[in-house]
């Protein structure tokens, strides 16, 4: 098993290096998309909150692969040309995104209308209580399930093997089929992974415990 | 409580044990057990024209590997034997063979040294080499011309290291099969396709707009596979291999396949 | 427009409704096991069992952080290793049931936990057995705490069975792959058709997960 990884040593870091980047940007982007449709759908104006629900459903109830296939083999023949890196990650985001808007949503909701209603009834505007008071709280409360889907987000970035996005899974058929050592180079892989997501999740198990008390 | 622990171990212990386990072990005698069975679990392409291909109107695979292990299965085991088939991938070939999944590959499996430590080959069947495939308008002429631009391959063939051979300056990437490589080239994510002639052939078909050029570029001829030491079972592949070649049928089948495939000559496949 | 005419032929539509129903029975078979597994393991875990517990959570841990589809890869290539000859649908069942069963354990044990412990120590204090008060009294509360989480579990078991084309399971993703593989002018409407089968069956999916949630609160 040592030879394995001594032997494809830059193999395994490019794609662990890939892997981590293709999460770390779309934790970043999904972030930003998530808050922002989970404030369009708790707003008043009726046409904001259909978009944002229609957005969340189309991306939570199509798998993830179908979403980047359809950006590494549709968009570059039409529109703009996309690597696996790229349309992975894009459709990472997406994906993400709906879920992060879910549970954005699901804080903001457990809030509760009266802190609202105070803020407002002290000459907020709704923007600023929204900003002020609501969103920092109900962001509080999201971090353990957030941190969770950055553990979901690390693990699907694993799609972009299908699309040549050189990351850890590529990098592990690549190596498997080659070496022929096909379990023992899934376990090194396995190995590669936990480092990224155990760690997280122990430390989103502790915050959630923490934010219990 | 007790007996709830209890139960529970058992596939906790399983779970590990698979974990763990690492090493391979090699089952029994596969041409005895083939011939008792009647049967013959063959593992064969079906994202390859011409050779196996699923025909969407029956759910069926067709191709010249598919007619060819109908023969052989007959040819070995008698008229009422039956072939079994199991849909692989280049990548997954090898590992089906070693786990037994399957009896025996014959899925445009190239002969290589690197390869023949892991399985056991036939005599070569079909004389494939690895060729490329562009567009029409491609200015590429051979493989040469590969150095500093993209190519597309599937993962666990030999064209991609032929490539990394020829134009070691080619930037290679490896997809699942040749449907999504195909795909792949059309949504311009690289310059060429490359594997092999008679595969691209049946692409090239397909797909017009599409042609194979730079001849054969390096010779890569097809071998049924078994694992590592079922010799019973290879020497008799050879045995009925010889026999169809004899009694005309491989000749038959290969007419029927690729008789009038543009790019591709009969020329050295007829026996 | 006239692509999409051609691709929807009553043979193209059919292949896709073979893929479709793989998929289906594929995830049935998955949730109805895994549901039973990650139960079971749940309760283990919560029930804080010497080593026991502490070895459900730790491969719990394990299996949960890891991609599905190295699971799928490991019960695909590695359980013939044990002697268990796999073919792509049991395979992809076997892997579904092992990643799923974790995370639906994860779900069962703070479901559990949700569970104000006042009611176990009222049941037992009235005479319950451990196992009476669980089955009678904490696991109906817990479930119902918990049916949100464990259906849209499931819709992400539906979503995730697509990654099994991988293994050459013929679902509907791989079915589709198959036409517009054999004529590439297919590929825009093969993609908008899988996408709405798929958003269909896992919307409805989505939807009793939302009357029920709302049914109970």
């Amino acid at each position: 098993m040592w030879q394995i990884i001594t032997n494809n040593w830059g193999a395994f870091l490019t794609g662990f290096w890939n892997t981590i980047l293709s999460s770390i940007i779309a934790l970043v982007f999904s972030l930003i998309l998530g808050v922002f449709f989970a404030l369009l759908e708790v707003a008043p104006p009726k046409f904001g909150r259909a978009i944002a629900k229609v957005y969340i459903s189309i991306f939570r109830n199509i798998p993830l692969l179908v979403i980047v296939m359809i950006f590494y083999l549709i968009v570059p023949r039409y529109i703009v040309k996309l690597s696996g890196f790229q349309a992975g990650t894009i459709g990472l985001t997406l994906y993400t995104s709906a879920f992060i808007a879910e549970t954005v949503r699901a804080g903001i909701n457990s809030i509760g209308t009266g802190q609202m209603e105070g803020a407002r009834s002290n000459g907020m505007t709704y923007t600023q209580a929204m900003r002020y008071v609501i969103l920092p709280q109900a962001m509080k409360i999201v971090i353990p399930p957030l941190g969770n889907q950055f553990v979901n987000l690390v693990k699907n970035s694993s799609v972009l093997a299908f699309v040549a996005g050189f990351d850890l899974m590529y990098q592990a058929q690549l190596i498997a089929f080659s070496t022929f050592q096909t379990i023992d180079t899934y376990i090194i892989v396995g190995l590669f992974y936990l480092i990224l997501t155990l760690p997280l999740s122990y430390y989103m198990r502790h915050l959630e415990k923490k934010l219990a008390k | 409580m007790k007996k709830l622990r209890k139960f529970l171990f058992l596939p906790l212990l399983i779970l590990l044990a698979f974990t763990l386990t690492a090493c391979g072990k090699s089952s029994g005698n596969v041409y005895q057990k083939v011939k008792q069975s009647k049967q013959i679990i063959w593992g064969v392409r079906a994202d390859t024209r011409l050779f196996g291909l699923t025909n969407v109107k029956t759910g069926q695979i067709e191709g010249f590997e598919i007619d060819l292990a109908h023969a052989l299965t007959k040819q070995m085991l008698g008229k009422d034997a039956k072939a079994e088939f199991v849909t692989t991938t280049a990548n997954t070939r090898i590992l089906l063979l070693k786990n037994g999944n399957v009896d025996a590959m014959l899925a445009t499996m190239t002969i290589t040294p690197e390869r023949a430590k892991q399985v056991t080959f036939s005599k070569p069947y079909f004389p494939a080499g690895s060729s490329l495939l562009v567009p029409d308008k491609s200015k590429i002429k051979n493989v040469k011309d590969l150095n500093g631009k993209v190519v597309l391959a599937v993962k666990g063939t030999t064209a991609v290291d032929d490539v990394h051979k020829y134009a070691p300056k080619a930037k290679v990437l490896q997809y699942d099969d040749y449907g999504q490589a195909m795909s792949a080239l059309k949504a311009n994510q690289g310059v060429a396709l490359t594997t092999d002639n008679g595969l691209l052939a049946g692409i090239a078909q397909e797909n017009p707009g599409y042609k194979l050029v730079g001849g054969v570029y390096s010779n890569a001829p097809y071998g049924i596979a078994v694992n590592k030491g079922q010799t019973d079972m290879i020497d008799h592949i050879n045995q009925a291999l010889n026999e169809l070649q004899q009694n005309g049928t491989y000749d038959r089948l290969i007419k029927k396949w690729f008789a009038g495939i543009p790019g591709f000559s009969l020329k050295g496949v007829l026996k | 427009m006239e692509t999409f005419i051609h691709a929807y032929s009553w043979v193209d539509i059919h292949f896709l409704l073979q893929g479709l129903w793989v998929t289906i029975y594929v995830s049935l078979i998955s949730i109805a096991l895994s549901f039973v597994v990650g139960l079971i393991l749940g309760l283990l875990r919560y029930m804080k069992i010497k080593y026991v517990s502490a070895i459900v959570g730790f491969i719990i841990d394990i299996i949960r952080n890891l991609p599905l589809l190295l699971i799928i890869f490991f019960t695909y290539f590695g359980l013939p290793q044990l002697g268990i000859v796999t073919n792509p649908t049991t395979a992809s069942i076997a892997a579904l049931v092992i990643f799923e069963g974790a995370m639906l354990a994860e779900i069962v044990r703070s479901g559990i936990g949700s569970v104000d412990p006042g009611q176990m120590e009222g049941a037992r204090s009235n005479g319950m057995s451990y196992s009476q008060a669980m089955y009678h009294v904490v696991m109906p509360q817990a479930l119902h705490n918990m049916i949100p989480a464990l259906l849209s579990q499931f819709v992400s078991l539906v979503k995730d069975t697509s990654l099994a084309t991988i293994i050459v399971l013929p679902e509907l993703l791989y079915h589709a792959q198959i036409i517009y593989s054999q004529n590439t002018t297919y590929l825009i409407p093969m993609y908008v058709i899988i996408a709405v089968m798929y958003f269909i069956v896992c919307f409805c999916l989505s939807q009793v997960a939302n009357y029920l949630q709302k049914k109970y609160n």
